[in-house]
């Protein structure tokens, strides 16, 4: 099997190639956005060069923060104008004031992190609402994969080799379920798409287990 | 009359000779002059020992125009050994050099001269212009040398703010700087809130670190150890210049890393010196002597003890308890700005200042520049600086006064 169009070559394996990632990060823009209300304060936990925020001020006038690890994405980001800080997420949710932003969007960044929980309970701290978007990797096709060929999915919600990816956690729309009800999250709102033509993703609406690529889900705290 | 304006240094050559006028790049400001503002005995600047200064001369360049609401003007600060000469030619000459941040301040550049008037004043104690040591005491007539009153960065930034006034200059749009520069950005920040919408601090740090005070004392000490220096009233034809290059020489490492100079010099040995004695063997020792030499001719050495004890006794902890409390009462935007390779002002020193600022709920924004050119990374072509300020800029005109 070929590599995928624009795959890194082998090389250093800890350059990860974010511009494979950049139609998937995309994709539940639109639904992220409709979140939003006008003049709102939003922090974009892994923004990498700022795209959604970019949208969100000029669309809604947010004051919008990011906080991002990758340096160039960072310098990118502020270069458009953007209050974006270099940090480790994880740590930098740490000690920001509770509820001092009205959402936190944490967009295809949950399978990048050491301890997904900590970070999810530290938006929901600082955050009014949450909006985590993951790969789920319960798509049937991957299982199909998974199942038949016996190899790992590389796609466009997950386009990277097994050793050349930046994914440690790997997830499913179920998984992610139960995890909300065990931490006694309130899932206030879900949204799923799958591909759809070259650039395009649609909604998906019954068995999004089986039938989605990608997941959205909206979260309030629940005490 | 308070204020006495000293009219603007002479006209540089090339008036009226078309045909001889040189030509500079497109994206240069062009001829400049510095020019000198003296602020009159009832305009005293008192400075945080208690001690006045009266009369203060500051000597300071403007490129650009002041939008008719004022609100275009960026203050660029300079660092420990710069002057008010930030962009543009002085002179006409094949040798003659820009300013010392051609790179960032022209039309079309980061510091975008056709939208932005930029002003850059040699602050306080420096021996460009500006009152110090080097200047005379008009109580005997001769110059301050060792007997200038002790100063401090917000001194520096209070004689900035006077210059501001006179210039009828209300608010900022910015203040950037650099190192010492951006200590002064901090203050900025700190001491005129209302005055500042927008704060970029470069290469910097809350307060000075051990390991930076520790090379400038081992600086002050090849100075004041020198015999020439004469207990600080050396004439000024005879300067202890030995000992003043050879403080250049210990804080130029510290500019550069260690990756810098190995890209630069290597082991690399001069050609036509032998390696048997201890004269000049290899091309890092030339260079170092080259850059002491070259300080020597520019620069005073009574001036670089004053600046470099301002530098050190710069300390927002200790003045106001912690970093956060410093930024309690800041309005301003910060873009903090460090760059990975430089070890004097360590990128640690901008995360505490942008730590601060996060939990006191200020908007900042951070990058840490990929660089293997030390702190002097902000001086240099080769990183993204340039393309952080322009974004940043605009963001602040904008949304306008808040």
């Amino acid at each position: 099997m070929t590599a995928p169009p624009g795959a890194p070559a082998l090389g250093p394996a800890r350059q990860i190639d974010w511009a494979l990632t950049r139609g998937r990060d995309r994709a539940l823009d639109d639904a992220i956005a409709a979140l939003v209300a006008p003049g709102e304060r939003v922090l974009d936990l892994g923004c990498g060069t700022g795209d959604l925020l970019l949208r969100l001020r000029m669309e809604k006038g947010i004051h919008e923060r990011g906080i991002e690890r990758d340096g160039d994405a960072v310098a990118e980001a502020i270069a458009r104008g953007l209050a974006v800080v270099e940090g480790e997420l994880g740590e930098w949710i740490g000690d920001l004031p509770a509820g001092s932003y009205d959402l936190v969007v944490l967009n295809q960044v949950l399978p990048l992190m050491e301890d997904p929980v900590a970070v999810i309970e530290g938006a929901l701290r600082v955050g009014r609402r949450v909006a985590v978007s993951y790969p789920n990797f319960a798509h049937w096709r991957i299982r199909l994969t998974l199942g038949l060929c016996g190899r790992l999915p590389v796609n466009p919600a997950l386009p990277y080799e097994w050793y050349n990816t930046p994914n440690i956690r790997l997830v499913t729309v179920n998984d992610f379920r139960r995890l909300c009800a065990q931490r006694r999250w309130r899932l206030v709102r879900e949204a799923f798409v799958a591909p759809g033509a070259v650039g395009t993703a649609a909604p998906v609406r019954a068995l999004p287990n089986l039938r989605a690529s990608l997941a959205l889900a909206v979260l309030e705290r629940g005490d | 009359m308070s204020t006495r304006r000293t009219p603007p240094a002479a006209e540089p050559p090339g008036g009226g000779h078309e045909a001889l006028a040189p030509s500079y790049p497109p994206d240069s400001v062009g001829l400049v002059a510095t020019r000198l503002l003296t602020l009159g005995a009832d305009r005293p600047l008192r400075l945080e020992s208690g001690a006045v200064l009266a009369p203060v001369t500051v000597a300071y360049e403007t490129y650009g125009e002041l939008s008719a609401a004022g609100d275009n003007a960026v203050l660029v600060c300079h660092a420990l050994s710069g002057s008010a000469h930030a962009a543009g030619y002085h002179g006409t000459g094949a040798d003659e050099k820009p300013g010392w941040w051609e790179l960032m301040v022209g039309p079309g550049k980061a510091i975008d001269t056709t939208r932005w008037f930029v002003i850059c004043s040699n602050f306080l104690g420096s021996c460009y212009g500006t009152t110090g040591p080097t200047s005379v005491d008009p109580a005997t007539g001769r110059r301050w040398g060792i007997n200038f009153p002790l100063f401090t960065i917000r001194d520096m930034v209070e004689l900035q703010r006077l210059l501001l006034d006179e210039l009828g200059i209300a608010r900022l749009l910015a203040v950037v700087g650099g190192s010492m520069g951006g200590m002064q950005a901090l203050q900025w920040a700190i001491s005129h809130p209302d005055r500042v919408a927008g704060v970029i601090p470069i290469a910097t740090a809350g307060g000075m670190s051990a390991q930076g005070i520790a090379f400038n004392e081992v600086g002050r000490r090849a100075i004041m150890g020198d015999p020439l220096w004469r207990g600080g009233e050396y004439p000024e034809s005879d300067p202890p210049a030995h000992g003043l290059a050879l403080a250049r020489m210990v804080g130029h490492i510290t500019y550069l890393s260690e990756e810098a100079m190995h890209r630069k010099f290597g082991r690399r040995r001069l050609a036509d010196e032998p390696g048997s004695s201890f004269g000049r063997e290899f091309e890092v020792e030339d260079y170092l002597r080259a850059q002491g030499d070259k300080f020597v001719r520019r620069f005073d050495a009574n001036t670089y003890l004053y600046l470099t004890r301002a530098m050190d006794s710069f300390d927002l902890v200790a003045d106001h308890g912690s970093l956060q409390n410093a930024f309690a009462g800041c309005t301003s935007s910060f873009l903090v700005v460090s760059f990975r390779s430089d070890w004097l002002f360590p990128p640690s020193q901008s995360q505490a200042i942008v730590q601060a600022l996060k939990r006191s709920g200020h908007d900042v924004a951070y990058a840490n520049l990929e660089s293997d050119q030390g702190h002097d990374a902000f001086l240099l072509p080769g990183n993204r600086l340039g393309d952080l300020l322009p974004g940043f800029l605009a963001r602040l005109h904008e949304r306008g006064p808040r």
